[in-house]
């Protein structure tokens, strides 16, 4: 299981055999394997050099060195930090004790939106719900086609208005779905920077006018050294209530979950695996931290 | 006089500097060997000359563009229809930097033709169609679903018989570790040289600028099955850097060719060096 970590470990700490007792120095060089693991997965430089210091003390409290094999230990330590971090048990989301439970999506631009809109509504609607979605980016070229067309597939209106108004396309299609026995409405919003004050205004706007019971952050996997930043800007705008971690079925490491969780106390309540509207799945936080660690 | 080594607070600041603008540990490490070798035949005075010397090395590693495949607007092509096929993973803004490019083509009064081979992602070809209107330039598509090597075949085609200058070909975002769709991209590239033995006379990556190490396996990847030939950062309108591309350029050995700025039509800019590299030490977001 712990294949690429573990080996470099393990020989790291062959050349430790002999000494009895671990300290800061003869642990250094195992630490940096740990540090540059982790900066190669992407996780953010300071996340890393907090986590790596974590991961020592624990090394140094339980004296590694004794046990039969340090290389392993000190790898579980890791690995079990990180999977802790990451977050204990499944969350779901939180809907509304009287329907319609609103849901608002928002991100960067590209990262995953509105393909995740369809697949929320594909999977609520598994679970007997009945939901409708609200197209509520007003710029993106052909932006509501695409909402329109991935509704299609998986049988679930949208509501749209011919007003490029974002705020009053998402509060009438609240009042849509009231009168429509709609009891979840979704609401796809346009791909914005965390610098964007007007666009950041726009989605707080939208916030304040429907009282969303759960506001999702959605986060492509590949993202680098910025996702804290874009991280901590959207939560201090929208406090949002959990992350959904996009295009896991490519190859990344996929370190932005550590950054995130790292920064913004959210749980991570999604991962999407696909185009298709059935690669939705729930997160998994052992499994996340085995692919970080490139176990 | 002057010092032949480099102190460690000032390595340690430019690894943070360079690590957190997603440059890369391995890169990183070359950058900083490269600067004490050369200050250790060099040596520097202070400060502002160690910048320098700094600088220098990282412009060194990003490769100058070709001759060839000039990155103005205005420039003469040496072909006729110059074909350039645009390719990336999902949602790293192909669709919108194609619109750009077009926009900038048609404004130094070129002949552009689009081709809308991403006929997979949902109302992919909508999405091009509008951007044709905004440039105002034709474009050939056969709707959502048809076959996107034979919309390329048909738009080199098209393009020759109405002696365009620029044709630009888009294609449907797909993440490099899936066999079956890179394979796919191989085909539609192969198919245009059919019609133009040349084309595509370039192939165009395009990264997204908040995007960590995984860009370098994209890179790669794309390379082994088109051959890409020059690089288009976006998204640097935010405050990701973008620092992959540098690995990227000296690895690969590929051009930066344009970077993104926004979601407007005017918002691409011809990429340079100088400036990429002074934005990675910019303090203010
Ligand atoms: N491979 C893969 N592709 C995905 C996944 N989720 C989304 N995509 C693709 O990523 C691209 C962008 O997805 P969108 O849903 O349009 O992203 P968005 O955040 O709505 O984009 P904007 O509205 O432009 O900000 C599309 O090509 C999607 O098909 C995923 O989990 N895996
Ligand atoms: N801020 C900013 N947004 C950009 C830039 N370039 C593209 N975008 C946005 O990124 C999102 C995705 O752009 P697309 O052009 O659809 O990306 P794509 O690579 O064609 O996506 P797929 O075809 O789905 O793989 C859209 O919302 C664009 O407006 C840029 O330079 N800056
Ligand atoms: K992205
Ligand atoms: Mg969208
Ligand atoms: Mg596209």
């Amino acid at each position: 299981m712990f294949d690429d970590l573990s080996s470099k470990l393990q020989s790291t700490f062959k050349s430790l055999s002999g000494q009895s007792k671990i300290t800061d120095l003869n642990i250094a060089e195992a630490v940096r394997e740990i540090r540059r693991a982790l900066l190669d997965a992407d996780v953010n430089y300071e996340v890393a050099r907090e986590f790596t210091k974590k991961v020592k003390d624990q090394a140094l409290e339980q004296d590694v060195l004794t046990s039969v094999s340090p290389g392993q230990l000190f790898t579980k330590i890791v690995y079990d930090e990180l999977t802790q971090v990451l977050g204990g048990q499944k969350e779901e989301i939180r809907f509304a004790s009287t329907p319609p439970s609103v849901i608002l999506i928002a991100g960067l631009q590209g990262s995953g939106k509105t393909t995740f809109t369809g697949k929320l509504a594909k999977y609520l609607k598994s679970k007997g719900r009945n939901p409708v979605l609200a197209a509520a980016d007003v710029y993106r070229p052909a932006a509501i086609e695409q909402l329109k067309t991935l509704a299609e597939q998986i049988k679930v209106p949208v509501y749209s208005i011919e007003e490029k108004n974002a705020v009053r396309t998402a509060k009438e299609a609240l009042q849509f779905a009231r009168s429509n026995a709609h009891d979840v409405l979704i609401i796809d919003t346009a791909g914005r920077l965390h610098v964007d004050e007007k666009m950041m205004a726009e989605v707080s706007e939208i916030k304040k006018a429907v009282q969303p019971n759960e506001i999702l952050f959605v986060v492509d996997s590949m993202t680098g050294q910025d996702a804290v930043n874009t991280a901590r800007e959207f939560d201090k705008t929208i406090d949002f209530d959990g992350v959904v971690l996009t295009k896991l079925d490519g190859d990344t490491r996929g370190g932005a979950a550590l950054s995130i969780r790292n920064v913004v106390e959210k749980p991570i309540k999604f991962i999407s695996m696909g185009e298709k509207m059935d690669s939705l799945t729930p997160f998994y936080p052992d499994r996340m931290a085995q692919r970080i660690l490139g176990m | 006089i002057g010092k032949d080594t480099v102190d460690d607070e000032v390595l340690d600041d430019l690894e943070e500097v360079l690590i957190t603008s997603d440059v890369g540990v391995a890169t990183t490490l070359k950058i900083i060997r490269r600067i004490e070798a050369r200050v250790k035949k060099d040596k520097y005075l202070n400060t502002s000359e160690l910048q320098q010397i700094l600088r220098e090395e990282i412009i060194a590693l990003l490769r100058e563009n070709d001759t060839d495949k000039p990155a103005e607007f205005g420039a003469e092509t040496p072909a006729k229809p110059h074909v350039i096929m645009v390719v990336g993973v999902n949602g790293v803004g192909k669709t919108t930097t194609i619109g750009k490019l077009a926009w900038h083509y048609r404004q130094a009064d070129k002949n552009v033709l689009l081709g809308a081979a991403d006929t997979f992602r949902a109302a992919a070809v909508n999405q091009l169609t509008i951007w044709s209107e905004r440039a105002g330039v034709p474009i050939v598509q056969q709707g959502q679903n048809a076959d996107p090597a034979a919309v390329a075949y048909d738009t080199v085609a098209s393009a020759k018989k109405r002696g365009a200058d620029v044709v630009l070909i888009d294609t449907a975002g797909r993440l490099h570790n899936k066999k079956g769709l890179m394979d796919e991209l191989s085909k539609i590239k192969r198919v245009m040289s059919k019609v133009v033995p040349e084309a595509p006379h370039e192939v165009l990556l395009v990264l997204d600028a908040s995007t960590g190490q995984n860009a370098m396996q994209q890179a790669k990847a794309f390379t082994q099955a088109v051959d890409i030939t020059g690089l288009a950062l976006t998204k640097l309108d935010g405050t990701a850097k973008g620092g992959i591309v540098i690995g990227i350029s000296s690895e690969l050995n590929v051009p930066v060719k344009y970077i993104g700025v926004g979601e407007q039509a005017a918002d691409l800019q011809v990429f340079d060096r100088v400036s990429f590299v002074n934005a990675l030490f910019d303090k203010t977001p």
